[in-house]
């Protein structure tokens, strides 16, 4: 099959108000007889549910988690961006387009970046009618921030948890709605397949996490707003239950994969420190707005300092590479996401990385703390402020602007950072790949939609900060409830989808029978031994840095591993009631599967550019030696993957990308 | 460290419970006290018993869904935090722990240490939202001012995280701080008046209805709160219910 974008033909920024026009409508009263099945209830989900049940269709949610709230949107923290100009720095529409697709390193498609651009800024507005209680200024306005990769302040926030406050404004929507009986809500059901009749989406098999019972839902279209797939690698900022089923069930029922080695490696994470460790924190990149990123310049402080003869205070400034700040003149600590990463992996990898492991560098707010003070020791006409009142001062701002971000370092780490710097290493974070969707979100099958995290368009091969929450908004507020309309407008005479079919029968025993195999197999290893072990290959192999041979073995290694756990899973307990450790097998065995085609789209793809960096296509000389180097001429395409059994067997069907609008350069932060 | 673990187990909620007695060793000060019991299930699993079924996910103390009573205190003996932010530096070698799940009569134990705490969802669809559908053409963000006192004050009560410790901790099982939280953050905005007083009897007639008892001002809600909720939150809902009575 083609891929067929379906992007709108005409100006860029006409595309969409275009495309609104002409689009096919559902009469009010024919949508109160259309079921539209939304899976996931993050930011995408719920404003996507949310905003449906308005539009007058019936829709049922799901969520794995015991509320719609808790979803992993909720543990955004950052802040949205949005082109809103109020600090009349310069920013537009456009502005906020062209960074996202040079963020997204020229491997997004430019109409549904723009798209998203477009509608940021009326994201705001619906949040703030929401009573989302955005941060503001003393004059009462709203209040901005900055965030990497950009050079104006267009980030909106609220404390360090605004993915929280966006997300309860999404759930009080759909409380709204829940209550007027337009969203029928199931919590603690987990999708585990998707029914398709006629081609077309026509329902989802569920199990109820509770009594294990297993369920079949019909609509009319189903959306899929699962979020992203970052725990195929164990270890992640994940929340421990976010999983990619809904989207490999998809895929492995004619929903293209696209681009799944674009994967977010955050660099300020708190570093790791066993090998009992669970999951990992994530600390935001606004605390680089203000944190400086340094190693210790001799190798003889970085010795003293992992064994505790020095303190990183005992460092004077010029023993101290703030090497962003030498790298990146231009951007300094606010460098994009890979780029700092990558940085803060040259070093440690050169040995200088100051924990125990080698895994860690410092993120300093001394001199924030210092400049701080002195600002407000002038507003508060302090004179001859001592140091240590300077400092009270200083620390103040910076804990009002932090403050939960601190605590939460502090209760991990067991260090106050507000006397010591912080220790940051990158981790798994995001995931800009994801089921390949048109300019309609929908996929490569009929009535099939994707939104959020779990879709690939819009963020390229890395995604910039506080552009998440924009997207997941967008699509589920602003685009999936137009592009879904214009499909469903053909099902007004369709009538209620039946559950008792043969395609129903199909899928139901399928999932059956795959929870039979799991509680019956009776191995002798735990979900958790497996998956660990496929986290350590995609770590080691697939990580930060890829080669041809380490990903030649990981697939290797990946398969050998999916192998042994078919023969060896061990899973306790029974089908028929409440069972984390077969929901966990599930899940696990899709991401071996999944861990593979992401080996095999990071072979494939023989360049680097943004989270994907190939070791052996890097500049070699000139002023960005050293830097990633991407090519265009053979690779400005997105792969999508199609399902062909075996993942080492996936076909590839490449979408060309043009760039009308934007030239191509070499992202350059210098 | 070596530790006993004293642990509420039930098969679901038609069969009784009962507490049984676990032994972990080897327990590192700088794990999580979820770690731990992983751990704990990772022995149980490879034993071939059940593991301890207990709610959890984002592991970083912001979605609400991790709700153990251990020694006797919602979220363990810290504060400021839940569960899944408690380290086990806070234990140390040979401590008996003891792990119920939240309980009140409105939170119905699911299985072992897992609760049901969907009366709160019932709360807030009586009224725990603004009545504005999405359109895109909203007013300007920026049209009405908010003074800085007042956002922050509503973000103070907005960052609830819906766990329930509240409820748990209250000997009366009262939800106030809970519902006082919500009703606190539209009350505090420009764009929640219209629906205050509706609001705010609505969802005190669900929060009496799912069975959570009454305030009788003990304070331990918002000691064990791991968001630092104040029980001014309290006050205005009943400031809040009170108008809107008598208007």
């Amino acid at each position: 099959m083609a891929l067929d974008s379906k992007v709108p033909k005409g100006p860029i920024k006409d595309k969409w108000t275009d495309y609104k026009n002409h689009i096919d409508l559902v009469n009010p009263a024919n949508k109160r007889h259309i079921d539209v099945i939304v899976v996931g209830t993050g930011l995408a989900g719920g404003s996507a549910a949310a905003t449906l049940a308005e539009l007058g269709y019936n829709v049922k949610a799901f969520a794995y988690q015991d509320s719609p709230r808790r979803a992993h949107s909720i543990a955004a923290q950052g802040g949205i961006n949005a082109a809103k100009n109020y600090q009349g720095d310069g920013d537009s529409t456009y502005r906020l387009f062209y960074d996202t697709v040079k963020g997204g390193d020229y491997r997004s498609r430019e109409a549904n970046v723009y798209r998203l651009a477009e509608v940021s800024a009326n994201i705001i507005d619906q949040c703030v009618a929401q009573g989302v209680p955005f941060a503001r200024d003393y004059g009462g306005l709203l209040d901005n921030r900055s965030f990497g990769g950009v050079l104006v302040s267009r980030t909106f926030y609220a404390k360090g948890q605004t993915g929280q406050q966006l997300l309860l404004g999404a759930y009080s929507a759909m409380n709204r709605q829940i209550a007027r009986g337009k969203i029928e809500m199931f919590n603690r059901h987990e999708m585990l397949d998707v029914v398709k009749v006629d081609g077309k989406a026509r329902g989802i098999i569920t199990r109820n996490l509770i009594t294990g019972e297993i369920e079949r839902h019909s609509a009319h279209a189903v959306v899929i707003a699962s979020g992203g797939y970052g725990n195929v690698y164990f270890l992640s900022t994940n929340a421990m239950g976010s999983n990619a089923t809904a989207a490999w069930k998809i895929h492995k029922k004619g929903a293209y994969f696209a681009n799944p080695c674009y994967t977010q490696i955050h660099p300020t994470c708190i570093p790791r420190s066993g090998d009992y460790q669970s999951k990992l924190t994530l600390m935001s990149e606004s605390l680089r707005n203000d944190g400086r990123i340094w190693v210790p310049k001799n190798m003889d402080d970085v010795k003293a300092i992992r064994e505790g003869r020095k303190k990183p205070t005992d460092l004077s400034e010029e023993e101290r590479d703030y090497y962003l700040e030498r790298r990146y003149p231009a951007f300094g600590n606010l460098v994009p996401r890979d780029v700092a990463s990558r940085a803060a992996k040259e070093r440690c990898d050169a040995g200088y990385g100051v924990n125990a492991t080698g895994e860690a560098v410092y993120l300093d707010f001394a001199s924030a703390i210092e400049r701080y003070g002195k600002e407000q020791a002038k507003i508060q006409n302090i004179e001859n402020a001592s140091e240590a009142k300077i400092y009270e001062l200083g620390q103040a701002i910076v804990e009002a602007k932090y403050g939960n971000l601190f605590q939460m370092y502090e209760k991990i780490v067991d260090e106050n950072p507000y006397k010591t710097p912080m220790m940051i290493y990158p981790a798994t974070h995001y995931t800009m790949g994801g089921v390949w969707v048109d300019y309609n979100l929908m996929t490569t099958v009929d009535g099939l939609y994707c939104i959020g995290e779990a879709n690939f368009s819009d963020h390229g091969a890395n995604r910039l900060g506080a552009s998440a929450l924009m997207q997941g908004l967008a699509d589920g507020y602003f685009v999936l409830p137009y592009t879904i309309g214009d499909y469903l407008s053909q099902d007004i005479r369709t009538g209620k989808i039946p559950t008792d079919t043969k395609e129903f029968d199909e899928a139901e025993k399928e999932v059956k029978d795959r929870i039979d195999f799991f509680i019956n197999n009776k191995g002798t290893k735990s979900v958790d031994h497996f998956h660990k072990r496929l986290g350590k290959v995609m770590w080691d192999k697939v990580g930060m840095a890829r080669n041809e041979k380490g990903l030649k073995e990981a697939m290797a290694e990946i398969k050998a591993i999916r192998e042994e756990f078919w023969k060896e899973v061990k899973v306790p307990g029974n089908a028929d009631e409440m069972n984390p450790e077969l929901e966990k097998a599930g899940r696990v065995a899709d991401f071996l599967e999944l861990g593979e085609l992401f080996a095999k789209d990071a072979l494939v793809r023989e360049e680097s550019c943004g989270g994907h960096f190939r070791e052996e296509s890097v500049e070699l000389d000139g002023p960005q030696k050293g830097e990633a180097k991407r090519n265009d001429k053979d690779f400005a395409f997105v792969s999508a993957w199609e399902y062909k059994g075996e993942p080492a067997d996936a076909v590839l069907h490449k979408e060309e990308l043009e760039f009308n609008d934007i030239e191509l350069k070499q992202r350059s932060y210098k | 460290m070596n530790l006993t673990l004293k642990i509420w187990r039930q098969k679901d909620s038609d069969t009784k419970g009962q507490m049984v007695d676990y032994k972990v060793t080897d327990i590192s000060e700088h794990m999580s006290f979820l770690e731990m019991m992983d751990v704990l299930n990772e022995q149980l699993v490879n034993a071939g018993e059940e593991p301890v079924a207990f709610d959890h996910d984002c592991r970083e103390g912001i979605c609400g869904m991790c709700s153990m009573y251990i020694n006797g205190e919602a979220h363990g003996p810290d504060r400021g935090i839940t569960t899944c932010q408690l380290h086990m530096r806070m234990f140390k070698d040979g401590d008996t722990i003891t792990i119920e799940p939240f309980r009140a009569a409105a939170f119905p134990v699911i299985k072992d240490l897992v609760v049901d705490r969907t009366a709160f969802e019932r709360i807030q669809q009586a009224g725990g939202y603004i009545s504005v559908n999405t359109s895109g053409n909203t007013q300007d963000a920026n049209a009405i001012p908010i003074s800085k006192h007042a956002a922050d004050e509503a973000m103070d009560a907005a960052t609830c995280i819906g766990c329930g410790a509240c409820v748990a901790t209250c000997k009366n099982s009262s939800a106030m701080l809970f519902v006082g939280a919500k009703v606190s953050q539209y009350a505090l905005l420009p764009q929640g008046q219209v629906e205050a007083a509706d609001r705010v009897k609505n969802m005190v007639a669900q929060m009496d209805l799912e069975g959570f008892g009454n305030c009788t001002n003990t304070g331990a809600c918002e000691v064990e709160c791991p968001k630092g909720i104040s029980l001014d939150n309290i006050a205005r809902m009943n400031r809040e219910l009170m108008k809107a009575n008598i208007s």
